[in-house]
């Protein structure tokens, strides 16, 4: 395998940042320190963001959302608190929960862990971005047919799992299930549902092993 | 006297829960989502030392910062700190950044209190630093319950066994952490509460802001668990409350995972010491325990001897004809304890069917038939065979350690009893019957995850020969009429036969008003068209006869343990339970599933671990306070005895409380000694297979 250095990774790359550095060294030859330090700042200026709110655009669920923040506000505070999108949880805000779990393109992110600066650019969908015209999502019905939720806290951020899973892998298996929902926590328990729901989105049939018994 | 239709449609079938499309799509609002017009972001400081005395709070600081609407101090003048995490004040803001800005702008003086403690055990002794000043951490005498004379018993024993069995302090870690978007203005305060108990919150606000009882509204429409941590307003939901008046504006202040963990209840410890004794038939003859433990600031001598966590029912559920039980509860510098799922049970459970099972093996008798032996309950006796047969018991039973090579195979069984989960007289509700045939029920309960809303749907449908999705219903809002509280897994045998009464009241009136006989299924759009323009509006209580108390229950594990990592996998967790009159089967078994899950946690992976030294919580979040994840589920299999002839009764917390020792019970027969510490850890696995030395806290 080819181990190649990436070749553009925005602001933050190392060799752009190291190329910024070469040309304040050959000025730095000929001038005074404090004019080095004004160049550098003057070099970095158009790429420092912040304290105070920047514009921001993010592309949810299909539609542009246009919001003023502070750098430092990740992806979930955004959504629910800069925006109505309270469907992603807040659970840790340390991403140990996964109940902020949106996707990110098809990938399965905690948007705890995320700034919202950095996600723009990129489709994110959210739980209401699943349901279409008021018909749930294969993944949301199978939630529904399996009881698949009880205080339903946890519920978005399994949803989500459970789809982004579906979109890389149509017909998984328990283990797979079991891998995808890996980063997700649910106190009411009800991870045996959860999995015969996402088997059940993915067409394999499940049964319940629950039995009847008259005491008399 | 009333009694529930023996032919059913609804009624013990299984209804998809009928808000599972607003929480599968996050359409559903929990408190924690309420955005509220001009709502401020609200955020808590709290006391980083376990003990201290707080000479003064400046917030001075905290109101430079720009955005900053509204800072408040938890108590005013000079206020002692007891705990690691105690309230010391709190602030409001435009958004979560400035107040995280403004929590590190306010200076707090304190005289740090050196002399503190965190030890249960170090607690006891007479020289410890007392949490409480000049009340000692334990009495000075436990509390006795004594029965027959257990001294003369010993010696008539065949077999005698001595344990230690203890149990860590748990915290209820609901997803949705515990808080309030609260509105006061001049109208009254409105609460969006996170809450299992309206009622409850209400009135504690009131109390805490002195107001009239109907000045304050508490609304929960979703709230994301609470397992009996979220009872009250609470702190946080009196500092929201200020907070708004001070800034003339809502305020949500949810607390942080790790606020959760140091402040808002726990399940208490338990140190129990068993000396318990049998005939040679196998009949229990004595018993003897202390057992202490504590509940936190909320234990100790002031508790009263026995209570404040410690009082645990002992000898559980076995009927023992001499005991003596002796029991403490020990105070130290933690957040207090509140209830928990079937509080004082779990513990229970653990420490005497742990104790059955060593017992068994000094008789060699199969713990099965101890059990059978000794359990005076006629409904458990009844799970037991049945269970057994269904579980293969008789087949997969070894003698303890009997499985071959390193990684070994056990089963282990375990009972459980709640004496309560019946229905609470006082619950009250109404429904609106429109002409155009539409109905909606309100009632003053909260929907903690059990499925209240669609149990209410469930009963209503089959009332009125209507379907689930044709009933409207409304909870969570003190302005409907009263309901109980979601605890004591009373709410089911509460609103089943409010409802079922306000169904009865509202056929009569509709069948009088319309002239015909049965208003029910076909007939219902006809008879409500003639109520012409005017809706009928009824009104309903509890009705007795439809509900009982006293759910039992037993399960049975399967295990695999790896001797060389000491790795516990659970293969399987057979439930056996009973509720009388099956009211919902899907979301009952969920309910079950949820008990056997959080009981697993109990029995491997859950504690909250404190430093002796510092005085903190050390694991105040996910990823060091372990819970079952989903890969961690063993195979459920569920059987439910049908006793409709019982009514009604409340399952949420019997599933919970045999898990753990029915866990223990098959790791022991696995390995073929003891681990009689909860978690189950692999590190206390191989220090009991003398693999490795014993943790020196374990």
């Amino acid at each position: 395998m080819k181990n190649s250095e990436p070749e553009n990774l925005g602001a933050h790359s190392r060799r752009t940042f190291l190329k910024s550095l070469g040309t304040v060294a050959a000025t730095a030859a000929t001038a005074q320190v404090k004019s080095v330090a004004a160049e550098l700042e003057k070099t970095n200026a158009e790429k420092i963001v912040g304290p105070q709110a920047v514009p921001v655009t993010l592309k949810v669920n299909g539609e542009k959302l246009k919001l003023m923040l502070e750098p430092r506000v990740t992806l979930l505070d955004a959504l629910r608190n800069y925006s109505s999108l309270t469907g992603a949880k807040e659970g840790c805000d340390r991403a140990t929960c996964g109940a902020c779990t949106v996707l990110l393109g098809d990938t399965p992110i905690y948007s705890c862990q995320k700034l919202a600066i950095e996600a723009q650019g990129v489709e994110i969908i959210t739980v209401e971005g699943l349901a279409k015209n008021e018909r749930l999502s294969k993944v949301q019905q199978a939630f529904l047919d399996q009881d698949a939720l009880q205080c339903g806290y946890c519920t978005p951020g399994f949803v989500m799992s459970v789809t982004a899973l579906l979109k890389k892998n149509p017909r998984p298996n328990a283990a797979d299930v079991k891998h995808a929902c890996a980063g997700n926590t649910c106190r009411c328990g009800t991870h045996p549902r959860i999995l015969q729901a996402a088997l059940q989105a993915a067409g394999v049939a499940t049964a319940s092993k629950t039995e009847v018994i008259d005491y008399v | 006297m009333s009694s529930w239709p023996a032919e059913t449609k609804y009624i013990s079938h299984s209804t998809a829960r009928i808000d599972a499309p607003a929480k599968v799509t996050g359409r559903a609002r929990y408190s924690s989502d309420i955005q509220a017009e001009g709502w401020l972001y609200g955020m808590i400081l709290r006391s980083k030392w376990p003990a201290a005395k707080i000479v003064s709070v400046n917030l001075d600081k905290a109101w430079q910062i720009p955005g900053i609407k509204a800072a408040v101090v938890a108590r005013d003048g000079s206020f002692n700190i007891r705990f690691y995490g105690e309230e010391i004040a709190a602030v409001a803001g435009t958004s979560k950044q400035v107040c995280l800005d403004a929590l590190r702008a306010i200076e707090v003086q304190a005289l740090v209190r050196h002399e503190f403690v965190v030890n249960e055990n170090e607690a006891r002794k007479p020289d410890a630093a007392q949490v409480w000043d000049g009340t000692p951490n334990a009495p000075a005498t436990p509390h006795v319950r004594e029965n027959g004379s257990v001294d003369t018993a010993f010696p008539e024993c065949a077999a005698v066994i001595e344990g230690f069995y203890t149990t860590p302090v748990q915290i209820h870690n609901p997803m949705e952490t515990h808080g309030n978007t609260v509105s006061w203005t001049d109208d009254g305060v409105t609460a969006w509460s996170s809450t299992q108990g309206i009622s409850s919150v209400r009135d504690g606000l009131a109390g805490a802001l002195q107001l009239d009882h109907s000045q304050v509204r508490v609304i929960t429409e979703y709230m994301g668990g609470g397992f009996g941590a979220k009872f009250g307003a609470g702190a946080e939901g009196a500092l929201a409350a200020k907070l708004s008046k001070e800034a003339k504006a809502p305020v949500r202040l949810m607390l942080t995972r790790f606020d959760q963990a140091l402040a808002v209840g726990n399940r208490p410890s338990s140190f129990q010491k068993i000396k318990m004794g049998a005939l040679a038939d196998g009949t229990l003859h004595a018993f003897e325990a202390e057992n202490y433990g504590t509940a936190g600031i909320g234990g100790g001598a002031d508790a009263g001897g026995g209570g404040g966590g410690a009082d645990i029912p002992m000898p559980y559920i076995y009927k023992v004809p001499n005991t003596r039980v002796k029991q403490a509860a020990v105070a130290v510098n933690a957040g207090s304890a509140r209830a928990f799922r079937a509080p004082g049970n779990p513990p229970a459970s653990f420490g005497m069917e742990s104790a059955m099972d060593d017992l068994a093996v000094k008789l060699g008798m199969d713990p099965l038939d101890l059990r059978l032996k000794n359990d005076p309950n006629k409904i458990r006796q009844r799970e037991y065979k049945l269970g057994a047969e269904k579980f293969g018991w008789k087949d997969k039973y070894q003698k303890p350690g009997g499985s071959p090579g390193l990684v070994k195979t056990g089963i282990g069984c375990a009972g459980a009893a709640w004496p309560a989960g019946g229905g609470t007289r006082n619950t009250q509700g109404e429904a609106t019957v429109n002409p155009d045939g539409s109905i909606e029920f309100r009632l003053g309960v909260q929907d903690i995850g059990t499925g209240t809303r669609t149990v209410i749907a469930v009963v209503a449908a089959e009332m009125l020969g209507l379907k689930p999705g044709q009933i409207t219903v409304r909870v969570g809002d003190t302005n409907f009429p009263p309901g109980p509280g979601s605890g004591g897994s009373t709410t089911c045998p509460s609103i089943s036969p409010t409802v079922f009464y306000i169904c009865t009241k509202a056929l009569q009136q509709l069948q009088a008003q319309s002239g015909l006989a049965d208003a029910r299924g076909e007939n219902w759009f006809a008879a409500c068209k003639k109520l012409g323009v005017s809706p009928l509006v009824v009104h309903g209580q509890w009705e007795r006869g439809l509900s009982a108390d006293h759910a039992c229950g037993v399960q049975f594990a399967e295990v695999e343990v790896d001797t060389e990592t000491g790795l516990v996998t659970v293969k399987k967790i057979l439930g056996v339970h009973d509720c009388g009159l099956i009211i919902n089967k899907i979301t009952l078994e969920s309910q079950i599933n949820g008990g056997i899950i959080m009981g697993m946690g109990y029995a491997l992976y859950e504690e909250r671990v404190m430093d002796d030294l510092s005085g903190v919580v050390l694991n105040p979040n996910f990823e060091t306070y372990k819970m079952p994840g989903m890969a961690d589920v063993p195979e459920i299999e569920i059987v439910l005895i049908n006793m409709p002839e019982r009514g009604v009764i409340g399952i949420g917390e019997p599933a919970t409380v045999p898990t753990a020792g029915a866990i223990a019970n098959a790791i022991a027969n696995a390995i073929g000694v003891r681990v009689s510490s909860l978690p189950i850890t692999p590190a206390k696995i191989l220090a009991a297979l003398g693999k490795v030395p014993p943790s020196v806290n374990a």
